[in-house]
């Protein structure tokens, strides 16, 4: 090994630099979970437009079915592309990072459900959209506490979409649902992509 | 040893402090930290409370019987505090920073990036 001292300042410089980067990973890698799904956040966008759409076509009756479905894809979709982000980039799920967004996440999504089949239960559907894109905004939000720094704000997007979408009529409703579970997802899945690898 | 890289090295290459009494204002580099595994472990205790022997090696990536030899470096220098405990059957290893291996672990950050700031003004003399 060469001895230290005939080092040069540029090479002692990199050096530092590179141990600084190394810190900075390492610390980031054990608190935070990275594999936020980017490219899976577009899918999941596109499905919800696509619901959206064929919502505005469709009989009024099927709305909530029709919802529900792109859910339980959008849902299936994203957890998939989950593991496989974090397959790709080396990041273990089972890291203190990805269990506190876990924690965090998971909670509002089961109220949702059950706030939804109450919300059902009393026939107050106008209030559905509103309640879903408000309790996925809480998910989203205390999720994002313990991951990249641009997911908090897609989660506050999500809670002033579904403010709104309380006092509106259910058409409107509809269209905010789009917007959020659609629109929101795609630009904040491409700006993930962009700068989170994917 | 030039000057301009005795501004900037003020530790690497200093195993013995006493023969270099000249420079002994100038922080030391702590050897203890500075090896990569180390670094690893310290840095990610210094993100988290605590993390267990497997969250740690899963994290750096390494084997088992280099994390535990590198673990015990760190504890025989109390720069972290090792807590076994049973969970069912299974044993459980948690790691902790102590307070003395936070502060060596900053001082270590602050003797990085005083390296590059020196670096950086000595390029940029005008900043």
């Amino acid at each position: 090994m060469a001895s230290p001292a005939s080092k040069s300042p540029l090479e002692i410089h990199a050096h530092a630099t590179s141990n600084l980067r190394f810190i900075r990973d390492t610390m980031e890698r054990a608190s935070t979970f990275t594999a936020v799904p980017g490219w899976g956040g577009v899918f999941m966008g596109l499905t919800a437009l696509l619901a959206s759409f064929i919502c505005l076509y469709l009989p009024k009756e099927w709305w909530l079915s029709i919802w529900l479905t792109c859910g339980m894809i959008a849902l299936g979709f994203g957890s998939l592309a989950i593991f496989e982000k974090a397959r790709r980039n080396g990041a273990p799920l089972d890291s203190p990072g990805a269990r506190k967004f876990a924690l965090a996440f998971a909670p509002p999504l089961g109220v949702g459900a059950i706030l939804t089949v109450a919300l059902i239960h009393a026939g107050a559907y106008r209030l559905i959209p509103g309640a879903l894109l408000l309790l996925y905004g809480i998910s989203v939000l205390g999720g994002g506490a313990f991951s990249v720094r641009v997911i908090p704000i897609m989660g506050v997007c999500f809670i002033a979409l579904g403010s709104v979408a309380l006092f509106v009529p259910l058409l409107w409703g509809n269209i905010l649902m789009g917007v959020g579970f659609g629109l929101l997802h795609i630009v904040f899945g491409a700006i993930i992509a962009r700068r989170h690898g994917g | 040893m030039s000057n301009a890289a005795r501004k900037l090295d003020p530790g690497i290459g200093r195993l013995e402090p006493a023969a270099a009494p000249a420079a002994r204002s100038a922080p030391e580099l702590d050897r203890l930290i500075h090896e990569r595994v180390r670094l690893g472990i310290v840095s990610a205790l210094a993100a988290n409370e605590s993390l267990t022997f497997n969250e740690l090696k899963s994290l750096l990536q390494i084997t088992d019987g280099n994390l535990s030899v590198h673990a015990r470096k760190l504890e025989e220098a109390s720069y972290l505090t090792c807590t076994k405990t049973f969970e069912g059957r299974l044993p459980r290893t948690e790691y902790r920073l102590t307070p003395k291996g936070r502060a060596e672990f900053e001082k270590y950050l602050a003797h990085m990036e005083s390296i590059v700031a020196a670096m950086k003004s000595s390029m940029h003399p005008a900043d």
